[in-house]
């Protein structure tokens, strides 16, 4: 079949240990080869370029309900910011910071990314997702059932069944063909349910009983039970206030004493996600300030934990989250528009729009914490590019949060745009720091981190042969960088060449083709557990809206899947 | 006695209408359940009624002939209620107030008795309003 | 053996009833017996294979009758008319899938075409006010385990929804409402003594068209400011009692229907429910729902927005970019200004359910209908597609009004060579794109179908 090679890049791969060297990348049938195992292939001249694996997202709200609603309720998304529809594509782009599944397939590929994983699944609307999934173009799909108020795991944990769990866990993620277990503000979001909320790890929920810490234990020991590929995946408690480090740390803490157990090569147990929301100190919005310094400390400390930004782009965006008590807030402080959804014995979700401005201390303080955690990691195979798209941020803007982090010039440049650039630089310590990232330290916080901390490094994130052929060509030559950040920027938002299981995918930062993608599920086996089955019949004979039956996927709207399998009977 | 009064019309879903309808909308089911009025006890004398007697409903864009009939749901003095479907819609305002939804409550109409006028079949209002109408085959 | 066929999804309402056990015959041609099913519901399933059914797509004659047609000659039909209009207007979807509203968008973005759904002429002012103050709503499930204090408002779900107050709101007894309906206080709010308000702990019988200013009393008395003696028709002491109710609740949620939607206002009535809604959740748990009609309504609204961010009122006619404006892109509107050159009704009943003056100006074109059964659109069209019945014969994915996605099942085969919506766009789109490129090859060559002119 069809033969490629793409000669003389300077090659990035983390996983590999390359650093730039000046190296040919085989593809044969849709994966990577030795080149010594081509006969005649196409070739590409990536002399001058910078190589890398394709991109690997951990953590983007692309999919599923509460994302249709911010498309639904923001017609204003759509005005002036959507591009016309590209003569090399299927179909129309619409959007801005909540973009059409199309417009996010398309966008994705274009900057070099290959897989993207959804970040909250509400199990109930798991047939909306993979609608959604299927209507994304190129890239491939994972989506996290979200765990951390589910009244199954609430009892469970409870009564300290780490065994039943497990195997409610393992019935789920079938049941919706998910990836891994999300955790949003733990016990909160079912407090939400009567208008409450967990103000920190230990208040526990409402009837339940039990305390944000112990739910977030007791999901780490299921997941480890099962030897997943991907950790759980923390939002944590209290996010978005002052003084909420505190909250944060605590909640770091309690994957003290947990080593990972898997067979995926992932060595973290828990992946706390958009730190930069959770890394703030002050007790009011007037003394608010960056604690990033505490928080990465404590990371780059522990090596069983693993990071993403949620950087602030300084965009106006569309907030959307698992964390219903959060957004209601967040309306009560910008007073705009609010949507809410509780989801029955599993979950919440809210939408609120907002303006990360320039002109607001707030915000500028925001972006500031964001750029300290990426700049204070020193381990970035732990610590990963995300915007929390579109929370902090729509995922369009990547390449400039690239820039930022490899250039101090440019983060000076947005600065002076910024109306409390004294207060901001007294609030934080981004003006002090002078670090500017590497393109490895950049591929490994973009592909080969965020694939290892996924688990599924075996397969994405890298150019070993034998991993899928997804290998993204910037035009950027490592040994002459522009001087000019904005060129840097430009050679990350459209890459050179794509080219996304072995088919060349984007040409010169446009979509040429429209790979088949897929839909990346873990499927995990268990022993047979009656008392299981029989809490699942009981709670759906009383009280789902849905019946049992009606819930589970249906194996059609599956679309080509590709499933990891766990086995724990052996 | 008036010969006739203005009322307030509103035109919603009713339950026989549902039914009739998924039953098919040339059925006399359907007949049955849509083409009707339904009016306060006050009106219908005021208007000298006997039941089941007809009437020609009458709005700013068109009229209708439907039976004035007794209904299960009572409604205050001066509201009247056609259930949604094809009679109701020969009177329906289609004025959106920009929204893209017509006027289909909160309209006023004329309501007078008829003599001599048989109420027509879905098919004749639809069909004759297009110029589709061949008559009863 | 007659079959059991269990977990079968209604296609009749937004209430999505999933619990209908369908009884088959041994054949798979017949079905027997529904049960759990409402009146409407039963109706649908028998009616499937109690009736004759049309077979084959039925082509306008010069002389007013149809002439049975091939499918293949029916997309060739409905893709140059398609072709050929300047504004086609696609229109529907109240009944149908997922899929096929998918396939049918594909179709309206390359032929250029307005995209509507029947929220239209339906909840559209429940969009229009959900753009402007958002939605703060829940699962039907939410309300059935935590809800002590239900509200309709301008809705009559005894009439239009069957068996929502059985399975969601009044009568169920859920996680943390076990004693059901004598846990709950109902409020219905109507200017109709409906069937709704005689199960109702307090009726109050609002003027008709006056909903706002009702509303508007209630959100001063939350924030505690004085009205007057009456508001709407309703007293002073009744307003004060039933905000009281409101505010002491633990969890509540109203329920709105075309009461709301229908009337004066339109969407201020919406917005301001929903402005309650948001006052209410300062002092406890409240939540918000449009009573969406067809049991797939909301499917459109989720179906477009992600592949375009517009729920209705889609105008795709620049082909390259999608824009929105209700009042001026909705179906009636157009039509009344004679905006569009075609017309594609699909899965509703645009002759039975517009006003008879938009369905005459609309019919000054080629009017194609895509549906199942005999209608009033059907029996005025040019062209008529029969399809196969949704959640009957054709299964897929459908949105509860809720928006939580329901997997429907087929029971039966749709009769014999009949397919279905998907299917059907999807033909439709082939041959599209086939004209365009034997367009973009030699230049325009085709004949266009003017369809049987309506008499003037």
């Amino acid at each position: 079949m069809s033969e490629l090679i793409i000669k003389n890049g300077f090659v990035f791969d983390p996983l590999q240990g390359i650093k730039g060297d000046r190296m040919d990348i085989a593809v044969k049938d849709g994966k990577i080869v030795e080149t010594s195992a081509l006969s005649s292939p196409k070739t590409i001249d990536a002399t001058g370029m910078t190589v890398m694996a394709g991109g690997v997202d951990i953590h983007s709200h692309v999919v599923g309900p509460k994302v249709n609603v911010g498309r639904l309720f923001r017609p204003e998304d759509k005005l002036f910011k959507s591009p016309h529809k590209s003569p090399t594509c299927n179909r129309m782009e619409m959007g801005f910071s909540v973009p059409s599944t199309f417009k996010t397939g398309y966008d994705y590929a274009r900057m070099g990314y290959v897989f993207v994983n959804e970040a909250a699944m509400p199990p109930l609307h798991s047939p909306h997702v993979h609608e959604e999934i299927r209507d994304t173009p190129i890239i491939d799909n994972a989506a996290m059932p979200v765990f951390g108020n589910n009244w199954f795991t609430l009892e469970y944990l409870k009564n300290n069944e780490i065994e039943n769990n497990a195997a409610y866990t393992a019935w789920l993620l079938r049941a919706t063909r998910g990836f891994g277990l999300k955790v949003v503000n733990p016990g909160g979001s079912e407090a939400w349910g009567w208008g409450l909320n967990c103000a920190n790890i230990h208040d526990p929920v409402p009837y339940f009983d039990i305390t944000p810490a112990e739910i977030v234990k007791g999901l780490i020991e299921t997941n480890e039970f099962l030897g997943l590929p991907h950790s759980v995946h923390l939002h944590c408690n209290n996010l978005g206030n002052p003084g909420n480090y505190v909250d944060t740390l605590e909640s770091l803490k309690l994957a003290e004493g947990y080593a990972p157990k898997n067979d995926f090569g992932r060595e973290q147990v828990l992946h706390l996600t958009h730190l930069q929301f959770h890394s703030y100190g002050g007790d009011s919005w007037g003394n608010f300030e960056s604690r990033t310094k505490d928080v990465m400390d404590y990371v780059n400390a522990h090596d069983n934990i693993t990071v993403d930004m949620g950087q602030v782009t300084l965009d106006e965006t569309t907030t959307m989250t698992a964390d219903g008590p959060f957004e209601h807030h967040l309306c009560s402080l910008n007073h705009l528009k609010w949507a809410n959804v509780d989801v029955e014995l599993e979950t919440a979700a809210g939408v609120v729009p907002y303006i990360y401005s320039p002109k607001v201390k707030v915000c500028t303080i925001q972006w500031a914490v964001g750029l300290e955690i990426g700049l204070y990691a020193k381990d970035p195979m732990r610590t990963f590019i995300t915007t929390d798209h579109p929370n902090a941020g729509p995922f369009t803007r990547y390449p400039q949060v690239i820039t930022w982090l490899m250039s101090r010039a440019a983060r000076d440049e947005t600065m002076k745009t910024f109306k409390w650039l004294e207060r901001t630089i007294d609030a934080t310590s981004i003006d002090s720091i002078d670090r500017e990232l590497g393109l490895y330290e950049i591929a490994q916080m973009t592909r080969a981190g965020p694939a290892k901390a996924l688990g599924i490094s075996n397969t994405y994130g890298g150019l070993a042969p034998g991993m899928d052929a997804d290998i993204a060509v910037y035009a950027l030559n490592p040994e002459d960088m522009p001087s000019d950040p904005a060129m840097i920027e430009k050679a990350f938002s459209r890459c050179a060449w794509l080219i996304k299981d072995g088919v060349v995918t984007v040409r010169d930062g446009e979509v040429v083709e429209e790979p088949a993608k897929r839909t990346v599920w873990v499927d995990v086996k268990v022993p047979e557990n009656a008392q299981v089955q029989r809490d699942i019949y009981e709670h759906f004979l009383r009280h789902y809206s849905v019946k049992l039956d009606n819930y589970s996927l249906f194996e059609e709207h599956l679309h080509n899947p590709r499933v990891i399998e766990v086995d724990t009977t052996q | 006695m008036a010969n006739r009064i203005t009322l307030n019309m509103i035109t919603q879903r009713s339950i026989e209408e549902g039914v009739a309808m998924e039953k098919g909308k040339t059925t006399p089911e359907y007949f049955e359940a849509c083409s009707i009025i339904e009016m306060h006890d006050d009106d219908v004398r005021a208007l000298g009624l006997v039941p089941n007697q007809l009437v020609r409903v009458t709005s700013e864009c068109g009229n209708v002939v439907v039976k004035a009939v007794r209904g299960r749901q009572s409604l205050y003095p001066g509201l009247a209620f056609i259930p949604q479907g094809v009679w109701a819609n020969q009177v329906v305002p289609p004025r959106t107030q920009a929204t893209g939804e017509p006027q289909y409550s909160g309209f006023p109409v004329t309501v007078e008795p008829v003599n001599g006028e048989k109420r027509k079949s879905a098919l004749e209002l639809v069909q004759g309003a297009v110029g589709l109408w061949r008559g009863d085959q | 053996m007659p079959k059991k066929i269990e977990n079968v999804g209604c296609p009749y309402c937004g209430v999505c009833c999933d619990d209908l056990v369908v009884t088959v015959s041994d054949d798979g041609k017949q079905i027997l017996e529904v049960e759990n099913a409402c009146a409407i519901g039963n109706q649908i399933f028998h009616h499937a294979t109690g009736s004759e059914r049309v077979k084959l797509p039925r082509l306008r004659q010069p002389d007013g009758t149809y002439k049975d047609i091939s499918y293949d000659e029916a997309v060739d039909y409905a893709a140059k008319v398609l072709y050929n209009a300047k504004k086609p207007l696609i229109y529907g979807f109240g009944s149908t899938n997922c899929e096929g509203m998918a396939a049918a968008a594909k179709v309206a973005e390359t032929a250029g075409a307005v995209l509507d759904n029947c929220a239209s002429i339906c909840h559209g002012s429940s969009f229009l006010a959900i753009f402007d103050n958002g939605y703060p709503s829940c699962t039907l499930g939410e309300t059935k385990n935590r809800a002590d204090v239900i509200v309709y408002w301008g809705a009559n779900p005894a009439h239009a929804h069957p068996r929502h107050m059985s399975r969601y709101s009044i009568f169920p007894r859920g996680f943390f409402t076990g004693k059901g309906h004598k846990s709950r206080k109902i409020v219905v709010i109507d200017p109709r003594h409906t069937d709704t308000a005689q199960v109702a702990d307090i009726h109050l019988q609002v003027k008709q068209g006056h909903d706002y200013e009702l509303f508007d009393a209630f959100r001063a008395v939350v924030r505690g400011h004085e009205i007057p003696e009456e508001v709407a028709g309703i007293k002073r002491e009744r307003i004060l009692e039933v905000v009281e109710i409101m505010k002491k609740a633990r969890f509540g949620t109203i329920f709105y229907g075309m009461g709301l939607c229908h009337s004066d206002g339109r969407n201020h009535n919406v917005d301001i429910a929903i402005s309650l809604t948001r006052d209410l959740n300062d002092y406890t748990k409240w939540t918000i729902m449009a009573m969406r009609g067809h049991y797939n309504i909301t499917g459109p609204g989720a179906v477009w927005s992600w592949q375009y961010g517009f729920p209705y009122c889609l105008d795709l006619t620049k082909k390259d970019i999608a824009h929105m404006n209700p009042g001026e892109t909705s179906s009636v509107d157009l039509a009344m200004r004679d905006e569009v050159d075609a017309f594609i009704n699909i899965g509703t009943d645009a002759g039975a359910h517009f006003p008879i003056e938009a369905v005459k100006h609309l019919r000054k074109h080629p009017w194609i209908t895509i549906d199942p059964n005999i209608c009033m659109a059907s029996e005025i069209s040019d062209l008529h597609i029969p399809v196969g019945i949704v959640g009957v014969e054709v299964p897929g994915i459908v949105y509860r009004m809720d928006n939580v996605p329901i997997q429907y099942r087929k029971v039966i085969d749709p009769p014999e060579g009949v397919i279905s919506d998907e299917e059907l766009f999807e033909r439709i789109h082939k041959r599209l794109s086939e004209l365009e490129a034997e367009e973009a090859a030699k230049g325009p060559a085709k004949a266009a179908p003017e369809g049987v002119r309506a008499e003037e």
